[in-house]
């Protein structure tokens, strides 16, 4: 059963080879000429494109791996000054590229999904439809083989990490999430909850009232803890700490001259603080209380500084607080829950969604940081599965902006419509058999108020494609269908942060558990 | 190269500019030999209400004259999206329609699940609706829906639908003859002659009328009504086209037929050979008209047809494969067989279409002989509009295209060719 759905998956995936490529197609064909081309003491240093490496150094080396095959397909793609450069057998090797590393999604998909299914006692109802749910992720396939990325991959390795954690295999799991880290370091957003898990249930034990035993610090595991981990960042980081780089690499890694938000908001927390701003602004405006010099600048195009004009501007500082108060709760709760792996991806959810909503620079593609391990969770208690519902089709119906040329319109509904049902229907399957429906139908397991939110996207949508246009505003505020989906998204990934907060705060133990 | 996307296209502009007793015309505004509408009425009407709505979304779409060869983006898109709609008014709710009618009588499984997926998933179609670019899901879903009713009993609505199946194309012929046999066993099975005249009167009235209502704006002049016909069935067009699996085609490898009789002869032949095959099954099916039998001689009928009859397309075969997809549960590995088969057989015709505008003569026919894409390149061009162009290339092949089935040209001057070299 699980060969033929990754085979046909995949096969369904060679479909979109032809489709719309971005930016991100270019940047990874620079890379693979970068690392193919380059001596390593010259990677973090060319930039005759605009697209440096801006990536960890493992990463850097999986696309030397990748350049190695490349050869084969065109070599001319491995040239740095082809800039640009997209003939067919560039497109078909790199699209290939990411359906076969797919494949280390499949299996990480593959293990987590027999985890759930070892907890949840009802394996086979359990395990194949959630295989499905995750490896079938319309929004994942989406951006990985429209928009081009990796991230399959990436998360196919977390998903390896977080399994291992389940089945208690701590070193293991610490390995491959260091790996992950070196592949790309948005993860170290989520590093926090490792860390706590770490040293509460791993270093220290507990007594049988569940409280700390601080004398049982065992140096033992700490250090093989220690020694997996900085292996791993010597073989990444090690020759550009030799040869002295590591000033660069880092200034590469982290560039904080980009603005509080992509010129297409995420619909995070900041989405919503700047069109408050904005709201404000035009009140103000009208009413006569601000002067014309506190105007705000709008990001327009590439990426831009934003100044806010009536609310205080937002410094990465400030982000970087934000987060982590955001994150402090749910740090505390693993804290005091120790010994329960599920308790760890519960806050893995959590950190997520705290840097989802209030990071630096958020693309909407992190929300995938949220939805696929929450995904893990959907079947174990029932508010999870309410959150994944709502996230799922708020979340990936965010994505669509990403994909704004004509002909994917269809692919984008078709994808998003199909994996929103199929999501539901296995959800309401296991959830709900046996309940009389409702009075006004609703969307499984939604209250009818988020019912009629959910139902709500279908305007939104109709407006950014038709309506926009029709009322002919598209000269005078070309932005507005994009804000109208960032802030109507983001109220819903509000809602629901703050809805699975309360849960996992409140009622992680007296929540309601599928009865077997 | 210019082809059935283009041909569809045309026929959307020929449709929305001209008056229907002109469509099947040949004449200045309307030049047969460029892709003229050689299917019956219904696809006519079809194209004319896709034209306008066409021509609602940008009138360069179907300019008379003008928009010849037109591709664009978004009007690749709007091709695209009528497929779409054809598919969601007419074929899935047909093969809904087909699951129900499956499910209610017996052998009474729960649900007849395997027909409908495959009626809905077969990639021929698809990719011959889409890709390839028609609009068979129209016709095939009538017929799907037609024999839905008739299992159900509903002998009259069954009958109309085929008829509008066949007055869409009228490649459906292939099915004519098992469903004319079983509605004609079912009269017989009326038990008394009243029954009998009732039920064969009651049959024949919906089918004149649908034909009747179909046909009309062409009843008026024979001229027009000979001239539809004569556009319906080409017969200069010859044996066979391009590689297809038929009968003739491979014997054709040993003994050269397309030499050794001519086309009226071998028509003939084509015709008796389809006859004394068809016979059997048909036999078969007047004798015990049930809808398992129905089904299978649907199969068997358009199978003699695709591999005996005359002038068939590769496309043909999904005539076959779709009443295959009807008896996928009793004989599914035969079936799936076939399935896998069909496709290879029509790969030819798939990588064709990925072909761009080929430069120079090609003979894409591969040695069948009558496919061409031409690029003529003469100073005699000059000054001349597109239109002008093009007569002059059919008055000097005038002899020559009677039998050529798709010829696509690029009319350049010198300097226009010298140009495109850079």
């Amino acid at each position: 059963m699980f060969w033929p759905v990754v085979l046909g998956i995949s096969c369904v995936k060679l479909l979109l080879i032809p489709a719309y490529r971005s930016t991100d197609f270019e940047v990874h064909r620079n890379w693979l000429a970068i690392t193919h081309s380059l001596p390593v003491d010259q990677w973090y240093f060319e930039k005759t494109s605009q697209w440096t490496l801006d990536y960890p150094p493992l990463f850097a080396w999986f696309e030397w791996l990748l350049a190695k095959v490349a050869w084969y397909f065109d070599p001319k793609m491995l040239d740095v000054r082809n800039l640009n450069y997209a003939s067919d057998m560039t497109v078909l090797f790199q699209r290939l590229s990411v359906v076969v590393t797919d494949f280390v999604f499949a299996y990480g998909c593959k293990i987590c999904c027999e985890q759930v299914g070892r907890s949840c006692g009802r394996r086979e109802d359990v395990v194949y439809p959630l295989f499905l749910v995750l490896f079938g992720n319309a929004g994942l396939i989406l951006v990985d083989h429209i928009h081009f990325q990796y991230n399959g991959f990436l998360y196919g390795i977390m998903f390896l990490s977080v399994a291992r954690l389940l089945q208690r295999r701590e070193i293991e799991a610490a390995f491959w999430f260091s790996v992950l880290l070196n592949l790309k370091h948005i993860y170290l957003y989520i590093a926090p909850a490792y860390f706590i898990y770490y040293l509460r249930s791993y270093c220290l034990s507990s007594t049988p009232e569940g409280h700390i035993r601080w004398q049982s610090f065992s140096l033992f595991r700490f250090v093989k803890l220690g020694v997996t981990v900085v292996t791993v960042f010597g073989l990444s980081f090690g020759p550009f700490i030799m040869k002295g780089q590591l000033n660069q690499v880092l200034f590469r890694l982290f560039p904080f001259k980009r603005g509080l938000s992509h010129a297409y908001w995420a619909p995070n927390f900041w989405a919503l603080y700047n069109f408050a701003d904005k709201v404000l602004e035009f009140v103000g405006g009208r009413m006569g209380w601000l002067t014309t010099s506190g105007r705000a600048a709008m990001t327009g195009g590439l990426v831009q500084e934003f100044d806010h004009a009536v609310l205080p501007s937002i410094s990465p500082q400030i982000t970087l607080i934000a987060t982590l108060i955001s994150i402090v709760p749910c740090l505390v709760n693993l804290w005091r829950t120790p010994h329960n792996p599920w308790q760890f991806v519960r806050a893995l959810v959590l950190c997520g969604f705290g840097s989802y909503m209030f990071g630096w620079h958020v693309h909407e593609k992190a929300i995938f940081l949220v939805i696929l391990p929450l995904g893990l969770l959907c079947m174990q208690r029932k508010v999870e599965a309410q959150v994944f519902v709502i996230m799922s089709i708020v979340g990936h119906f965010s994505l669509f902006p990403l994909f704004y040329t004509s002909h994917e319109t269809p692919i984008k509904v078709f994808a998003f419509l199909l994996h929103a049902v199929y999501t539901t229907t296995v959800l309401y399957n296991h959830w709900m058999e046996g309940r009389i429906s409702p009075l006004i139908p609703r969307i499984p397991l939604c209250s009818l108020a988020e019912t009629v939110y959910l139902i709500g996207l279908i305007p939104v949508f109709l407006y950014e494609q038709l309506g926009h246009s029709m009322f002919g505003l598209e000269e005078k505020m070309p932005f507005l269908p994009l804000m109208l989906i960032s802030v109507y998204c983001g109220l819903g990934v509000m809602y629901a942060w703050l809805k699975y907060y309360n849960f996992v705060l409140l009622n992680t133990r007296k929540g309601k558990k599928k009865n077997h | 190269m210019f082809g059935d996307y283009e041909a569809q296209r045309h026929w959307q502009e020929v449709t929305v500019n001209l008056p229907v007793k002109e469509w099947y015309m040949n004449s200045t505004n309307n030049d047969l030999l460029y892709w003229g509408l050689d299917y019956p009425p219904l696809t006519a009407y079809h194209s004319y209400l896709c034209g306008l709505v066409a021509r609602k979304l940008n009138p360069s779409f179907v300019e008379l004259h003008k928009s010849r060869g037109y591709e664009s983006y978004e009007h690749k898109l709007f091709m695209r999206y009528t497929v779409f709609v054809v598919d969601l008014l007419i074929y899935i709710p047909a093969a809904y329609m087909f699951l129900c009618a499956l499910s209610s009588i017996p052998p009474r499984r729960k649900y007849r699940k395997l027909e409908y997926l495959s009626l809905i998933l077969y990639p021929g179609l698809y990719l011959i609706d889409y890709g390839h670019f028609q609009y068979n899901n129209a016709s095939l879903g009538f017929f799907v829906g037609a024999v839905a009713c008739l299992i159900k009993g509903r002998d009259c609505l069954g009958s109309v639908l085929f008829c509008l199946a066949l007055n869409y194309k009228q490649m459906e012929l292939y099915h004519a003859l098992p469903i004319f046999f079983y509605l004609l066993g079912i009269c017989f099975k009326q038990g008394s002659i009243m029954g009998f005249i009732f039920k064969i009167t009651k049959i024949g009235i919906s089918v004149l009328l649908t034909f009747g209502i179909i046909w009309s704006p062409f009843l008026s002049d024979t001229k027009v009504l000979l001239q539809v016909v004569h556009r319906l069935f080409p017969l200069d067009r010859g044996l066979f086209e391009d590689k297809v699996a038929s009968f003739w085609c491979s014997i054709s490898v040993l003994v050269k037929l397309k030499k050794l009789i001519d086309n009226n002869n071998m028509a003939l032949i084509c015709l008796l050979s389809t006859v004394v095959c068809m016979i059997p099954s048909s036999i078969h099916l007047f004798i015990n008209p049930t809808p398992r039998h129905l089904r299978y001689a649907l199969v068997n009928g358009s199978f003699v047809f695709f591999l005996m009859s005359y002038h068939v397309h590769e496309k043909s075969i999904l005539l076959v494969a779709i009443p295959a997809c009807l008896i996928f549960s009793e004989e599914p590995f035969m079936v799936t067989w076939f399935f896998i088969v069909s496709i290879v057989s029509m790969l030819p015709l798939l990588v064709k279409d990925g072909l761009t505008v080929p430069m120079g003569v090609e003979d894409q026919s591969d040695g069948c002989g009558a496919k061409f894409s031409v690029v003529v390149v003469s100073p005699k061009f000059t000054g001349k509009p597109l239109l002008q162009r093009h007569r002059l290339v059919n008055g000097v092949l005038q002899e020559e295209l009677k039998t050529i089935h798709a010829f696509s040209m690029k009319t350049l001057t010198p300097e226009q060719w010298e140009e495109q070299q850079k």
